[in-house]
């Protein structure tokens, strides 16, 4: 086959493939047109905080899947995008009263913006703060990258619990305008979605990779690493300041203890048993969590069968995904999907077959 | 601030710092065999406390017996630990078996919920342990000055382990070069078995005596000791025990003193112990006492 035959080729192959993908997000948002009307607020409930999880854990996976650079604080991301957009959001008056043992500090309590500006800032500001962040930690990597995140995310934790003027402290924010619907939610993790494939498959995304197979080799072939370090931790602060700016929205209530590490903990294992590297894994894993752990809290609540009585096991939904994690971690390093991602290549070499050339169909879009 | 209260204040430091001094040393040991942060060490000091608990509570033993029973299930539990969880993981990628760790700790944690319930547990102290003092004006409970004594006795056992038995050779020797030793003949998988039931039996002692200290027992207690404790290890210089027990020391006194000389940030206490891990890691990553690592290509 000839140069031109082969260009020819591959433009119809991207034709096909972006019309799959338009037809994808149509049929998705027709869905979603309808969703409120068939589904149950319950189901509904259960897509929107999956969604916001999609979000976040692509973010994460971003640093520690694709860049390999283990990093175990992004609920300090999450926490400011989440504080970020409740005050901003948050009417006046509210704030007044909500605010009981100190006051809010004057810009803050006199400003009350549309949802829009406030969640891209709790991005902005994510990208900023991880940027700042980024700099001095990226001095260290392995272990000691995710001491320092984690203790940066700890740090975040004693902030919100102490900087009463601004986040009301233990007490948490409560009323928080809920804009969020399932337009907002899953619009951000397709928005997300198609983002991170785009650049995973971009020069930047193969650097990314070059960087978690090998640092000092990646180096040796010219890329900056300390560079593209900085920026995949910057992308993945934006994302993750919006996905707390969407769960803050969604949640109407936020307090210091929900950003522990705990949060952390449920990215994680959302990220490594969709498989550490694949933003298709990370999508299919949040909802699997979600769900699992709304039907695990059944197990936590006290059943009543008729006259007979079954007491709640408190604490087992975590025992559950611990478990699952180590499992995970000992037998099925993998996940759901290794380091793959899915593609419409099985639809598009039916059509217009290229012999030889399929790896590199498969890595280009979606 | 008086300098009798002053006294006070270091009495209290020396105490703490003793604690996180013992808890610490399981990090390091550890740390510097398999090149492993056993997040796990925290929660393995909270069934060492509850251990404890339960023999005094449900089985009316003595307090020593209760304690020393406590004790040696605990290293027993640090063992299955290894066996179970990270022994599997020893030739797979150092992330994963940081992975596990985070999962381990996590499930002591909720099986700690599930089976000792939720709600704090008030920890008998024992008598003797329990009278106040009044040394001229400075006020402190028998305690402050047993721990410390405890401590010591511990990490003096530890230090003769180490530097002059068989086991403490195979120990270092493990530490330095793994390859290498266990071509020499040294049942490598019994030298590690061994350090996390040492690390387990002290971090078993560190939390009955922070039970003793702060005598409420929850299953997440061992959360942030565990955490500081790591910090303490590694502002000592990770993998070497003498920089766990200076770390320690020093991050006790550091935290008591900066709250009592400045109450009012008394809130950022958690934040102070990690605002010195970054700093650390980031000025002088090997430690006060650590040996400069080898990047390895």
């Amino acid at each position: 086959m000839t140069f031109s035959e082969k260009k020819i080729i591959f433009k119809k192959r991207n034709k096909v493939r972006l019309i799959l993908n338009l037809l994808l997000v149509g049929s998705i948002f027709l869905f979603l047109s309808k969703a409120e009307e068939i589904l149950d607020p319950y189901t509904v409930r259960i897509i929107n905080v999956s969604a916001v999880y999609m979000t976040m854990a692509m973010a994460y996976n971003l640093v520690n899947g694709v860049l390999g650079q283990f990093m175990l604080g992004p609920n300090a991301f999450i926490a400011l995008g989440a504080y970020i957009v409740a005050l901003l959001t948050m009417p006046v008056d509210n704030k007044a009263i909500s605010y009981i043992i100190e006051p809010l500090i004057w810009p803050l309590n006199s400003i009350c913006l549309p949802f829009l500006p406030s969640l891209m800032l709790a991005g902005v500001f994510g990208a900023i703060f991880a940027y700042l962040l980024g700099i001095p930690s990226f001095k260290l990597r392995g272990d000691y990258l995710a001491i320092v995140t984690l203790g940066f995310g700890e740090i975040i934790v004693v902030l919100a619990n102490n900087l009463i003027f601004i986040t009301n402290g233990s007490l948490g924010l409560k009323d928080i305008p809920r804009y969020v619907n399932l337009y907002w939610t899953c619009g951000w993790a397709i928005l997300t979605y198609f983002f991170m494939r785009l650049l995973r498959s971009s020069s930047y995304g193969r650097a990314f990779e070059a960087i978690r197979e090998d640092e000092i080799a990646a180096e040796a072939v010219g890329i900056d690493v300390k560079k593209h370090k900085l920026l995949a931790l910057v992308i993945s602060g934006f994302f993750l300041g919006i996905g707390g700016g969407l769960l803050a929205s969604l949640l109407g209530t936020i307090d210091p203890k929900l950003f522990s590490f705990f949060f952390t903990f449920n990215l994680l294992i959302i990220i490594v048993l969709g498989g550490l590297g694949s933003f298709t894994g990370s999508v299919f894993a949040s909802l699997v969590f979600v769900v699992l752990s709304e039907l695990l809290r059944s197990v936590e609540n006290p059943i009543n069968i008729g006259s007979i009585h079954i007491p709640g096991i408190p604490g087992m939904r975590m025992v559950v995904f611990s478990v699952l994690l180590i499992f995970i971690m000992l037998y099925w390093q993998k996940g759901l999907m290794g380091r793959k991602e899915l593609s419409w290549d099985f639809i598009i070499n039916r059509i217009y077959p290229v012999k030889g050339v399929e790896d590199l169909g498969s890595s280009s879009k979606t | 601030m008086g300098f009798v209260d002053l006294l006070q204040q270091l009495a209290n430091g020396v105490s703490l710092g003793s604690l996180y001094a013992l808890v610490a040393i399981g990090y390091t040991m550890v740390y510097g065999i398999i090149r492993l942060i056993n997040f796990a060490h925290g929660d393995v000091m909270m069934v060492g406390c509850y251990l404890a608990y339960f023999g005094v509570l449900m089985f009316h033993m003595p307090w020593q017996i209760s304690w020393i029973v406590a004790i040696g299930l605990t290293s027993l539990l640090g063992v299955s630990i290894y066996v179970g969880a990270y022994r599997p993981l020893r030739r797979a990628p150092r992330i994963s078996a940081l992975i596990t760790a985070i999962g381990v700790s996590f499930l002591l944690e909720s099986l700690g919920l599930v089976i000792f319930g939720g709600r704090p547990k008030a920890f008998p102290r024992p008598p003797i342990l329990d009278i106040g003092l009044n040394l001229k004006g400075v006020y402190i409970m028998s305690f402050t000055i047993w721990i410390p004594v405890i401590a010591g006795v511990l990490l003096l056992c530890l230090v003769f382990l180490v530097y002059k038995t068989k086991v403490g050779m195979a120990m270092r020797a493990v530490a330095t070069d793994m390859e290498t030793t266990s071509l020499m003949g040294v049942n490598i998988d019994r030298v590690i078995a061994i350090t996390f039931a040492v690390g387990s039996a002290l971090a078993a002692a560190g939390g009955i005596m922070w039970a003793i200290r702060f005598p409420q027992i929850n299953p997440y207690m061992g959360i942030m000791p565990g955490l500081k404790a790591f910090i303490a290890a590694v502002f000592g210089g990770i993998g070497n025990i003498f920089g766990a027990m200076l770390g320690g020391f020093l991050l006790g006194m550091i935290e008591i003193l900066v709250v009592a000389f400045m109450p009012h940030i008394a809130g950022y206490r958690d934040a102070i112990a990690f605002a010195i891990l970054i700093a650390v890691l980031l000025f002088k990553p090997t430690g006060l006492l650590g040996e400069p690592l080898r990047e390895k290509v």
